[in-house]
């Protein structure tokens, strides 16, 4: 007892020796943080400014090459209705992503979705507002489908998703015929359907009712994601599920909610769909896989989860499209415009871990 | 030991069984074969179903086989070896790789099978013993008359030309460079879309043949240029969705000329509706039909169909179908392009 009291009392005197050199030692690299370190200090406290930075400079930029046909009021609101569908997906994607898992089947989901939506209604002749509920329904167990089988059998979600893509594309092809509905019949039959088509005009901006609810479903996702209980048990899960799972959060239900989550969202994104492309059209959206993980990846989420930001998928399909638009208009070719959006993404991903690799 | 022996012995028993199967089976009915790019696209659903029929009606047995996506080669490299495994007469085959895909299709034809290349001719086209296709720069030097005739002034044509993909099919490329020759365009390399330098282009957008492709492409170009009125699409559905482009954008009373290649049922029923001018249709149905007859005669005494006189394949045909009929321009209406439309 007497020798612990007398190694406390020793210990200040310790420190007093060798602690002035030690706090020299330390405080040498914080005295002088060079432009460099201070960015990237910055920009490492907040994360989701890097994709807000490229793409008011993406949109400066084309502003001065491409000139006043891109930087028109016109122009970027047809941006943002360019990007609705694509926002949408990565919306869905973001969530599942949060997760540490992947989901490659966003985009069949949706169009399974649409062409359930189409069919009943048009073809079948039922009530456009029920078949809008079998498909919103058919987005619902899709997703549960998807999670089900990430928590129950305990498969990667890689492969899941994999294997569902092709599934679920299957039953496109067989539900549809791979025969287009046309934009006709369906403002014929079910007007209901082309909703989100409609456009409202504001000093020559064009916005359709489908970019202000892809705009809402990103603000309710931002809420639930950082206010709410659920919400930060996705970025517990995604960051350790073996921790989230000990501190007594239930992660296999959270995960099949999460799956469920994000189909209902993508039932959504079809409906806006039809309004989009006018028709059902069973061939559309082939890439949208990989376009919807592009813009969360340029959007600073970490693929390995519980990292990043639902708004960062946003601003990931904003640039996409910004680039897109503005490389068309400036002349040139198609091949180049692919090669450069392949440069942006690497980049962007390069920026993101160079921001990371903080050294205190 | 003796367990064993017995084992491999049935098992021996067993695949020698299934070896012979085809072959004799092959005895009793005339087998033929039919590799399609995909199931996805109609228009090679639809050369299915023509060729099933064809099949049924003459009592030969048809297998098909489908790749997964457009360009799939591997999956029709094995169904050729799966085709000359199971004792075929012939093979009729719409090539996703023409290139690549010859020299399997050389040792079909070393083992006696006739290959048939429909829709899509081989690189060489010899390469194939005949080809059933149709002739795409002709549908599309069809639509790009139309298009002049109806325009009048073609000296102030502002044209969108929506192609399919960056890769350049030879679909694409002699659909968009048919519409140019015959809208009276100089063409640069006929090999190659895109190279031209004709002010009155405003530019070349792929649309992946689907309507979302379509409008994303219209809307590009609207942007380059808000005056467009000629609009030049690869296929039906990306007109579709270059039209509601132009709805979306207050131009669909402006009498914006829009021309398309296919002529299936739906793109058909939009010239109908006045959403597209006119529309190259192409006969899928047809190539089939007479791909399982060519089959069947050579089987029966090794006759090969012979070409069209002046080409180098079998022209299936192909007809403009529009309701304001251009002077000049052969064409039928919309009521015999729904009656021979194929999706």
């Amino acid at each position: 007892m007497s020798d612990i009291s007398k190694d406390l009392q020793d210990q200040p005197k310790f420190q007093d020796e060798i602690g002035s050199k030690d706090q020299d030692h330390h405080t040498f690299e914080l005295e002088k943080p060079n432009t460099l370190k201070k960015i990237q200090n910055f920009l490492h406290g907040n994360p989701t400014m890097v994709p807000v930075i490229i793409l008011f400079v993406s949109v400066a930029a084309f502003g001065l090459i491409a000139g006043g046909k891109f930087f028109s009021a016109f122009n970027l609101s047809l941006i943002i209705q360019q990007v609705t569908i694509v926002g949408i997906l990565a919306a869905a994607q973001t969530l599942i992503i949060l997760t540490a898992g992947i989901d490659l089947s966003v985009a069949a989901i949706m169009v399974l979705a649409s062409v359930f939506m189409g069919k009943l209604s048009v073809q079948m002749g039922l009530p456009t507002s029920f078949a809008i509920m079998v498909g919103m329904a058919s987005g619902a167990i899709c997703g549960y489908i998807n999670g089900w089988l990430v928590t129950k059998f305990r498969l990667p979600p890689f492969i899941v998703t994999l294997g569902t893509w092709n599934v679920f594309f299957a039953l496109v092809i067989f539900f549809s015929g791979s025969q287009s509905i046309r934009a006709r019949d369906i403002e014929a039959n079910a007007p209901l359907l082309h909703f989100f088509g409609k456009s409202v005009k504001v000093y020559g901006a064009q916005f359709t009712y489908g970019s202000f609810l892809m705009i809402l479903i990103f603000i309710i996702l931002w809420f639930v994601l950082n206010k709410t209980a659920w919400g930060r048990h996705v970025y517990a899960v995604g960051d350790d599920k073996d921790a989230a799972e000990l501190s007594g959060i239930r992660t296999d239900r959270m995960l099949l909610s999460v799956y469920t989550v994000a189909g209902v969202i993508l039932a959504l994104g079809a409906w806006v769909s039809i309004g989009r492309v006018g028709s059902v059209s069973p061939t559309s959206f082939y890439e949208g896989n990989l376009d919807s993980i592009t813009a969360v990846v340029i959007g600073g989420t970490s693929l390995f989860g519980g990292r990043g930001s639902i708004v960062g998928a946003l601003f990931g399909a904003l640039i996409v499209g910004v680039f897109s638009s503005g490389l068309s208009i400036a002349g040139l070719d198609v091949l180049w415009q692919r090669f450069a959006l392949g440069c942006l993404i690497i980049m962007a991903v390069g920026l993101d871990q160079w921001i990371r690799r903080i050294s205190n | 030991m003796r367990k064993l022996s017995l084992v491999l012995a049935s098992l021996m028993a067993v695949a020698f069984t299934f070896a012979t199967v085809p072959a004799k089976a092959g005895s009793h009915a005339i087998e033929a074969c039919l590799i399609t790019k995909t199931d996805i696209n109609p228009f090679f659903v639809k050369m299915k179903e023509g060729a099933k029929a064809k099949a049924d009606e003459l009592g030969i047995k048809l297998s098909t086989f489908a790749g997964k996506i457009d360009g799939d080669h591997e999956t029709q490299v094995k169904a050729v070896e799966t085709c000359i495994a199971s004792g075929a007469s012939g093979i009729l085959i719409a090539a996703s790789d023409t290139k690549a895909i010859t020299t399997p299709l050389q040792q079909a034809r070393d083992a006696g099978l006739l290959v048939i290349a429909l829709d899509t001719p081989l690189e060489p086209i010899t390469a194939a013993d005949s080809t059933f296709a149709t002739d795409n720069f002709k549908a599309g030097k069809l639509i790009g008359e139309w298009a002049a005739a109806s325009f009048g002034d073609t000296s102030k044509a502002i044209i969108a030309m929506l192609n399919l993909n960056i890769s350049q099919p030879s679909v694409d490329v002699l659909r968009d460079q048919g519409f140019l020759t015959g809208f009276g365009i100089d063409t640069k390399d006929i090999t190659r879309w895109g190279d031209e330098d004709d002010p009155r282009i405003v530019g070349n957008e792929p649309t992946n043949g689907n309507e979302e492709g379509g409008r994303d492409a219209m809307e590009k170009l609207l942007q380059k240029n808000p005056d467009i009125n000629v609009v030049y699409t690869l296929n039906e559905p990306a007109a579709a969705g270059a039209y509601e482009a132009l709805k979306a954008a207050g131009k669909a009373d402006d009498g914006i000329l829009i021309v398309s290649v296919d002529g299936g049922c739906p793109g058909v029923q939009d010239v109908k509706d006045g959403v597209i001018g006119a529309t190259s249709q192409q006969y899928p149905l047809l190539m089939a039909s007479l791909g399982v007859e060519a089959i069947k005669a050579w089987a029966e005494n090794g006759t090969k169909p012979a070409n069209t006189p002046g080409l180098d394949f079998f022209d299936t045909g192909v007809n403009l179908v529009t309701d304001q009929p251009a002077s000049g321009v052969p064409s039928i209406d919309t009521k015999e392009g729904m009656d021979r439309c194929w999706g």
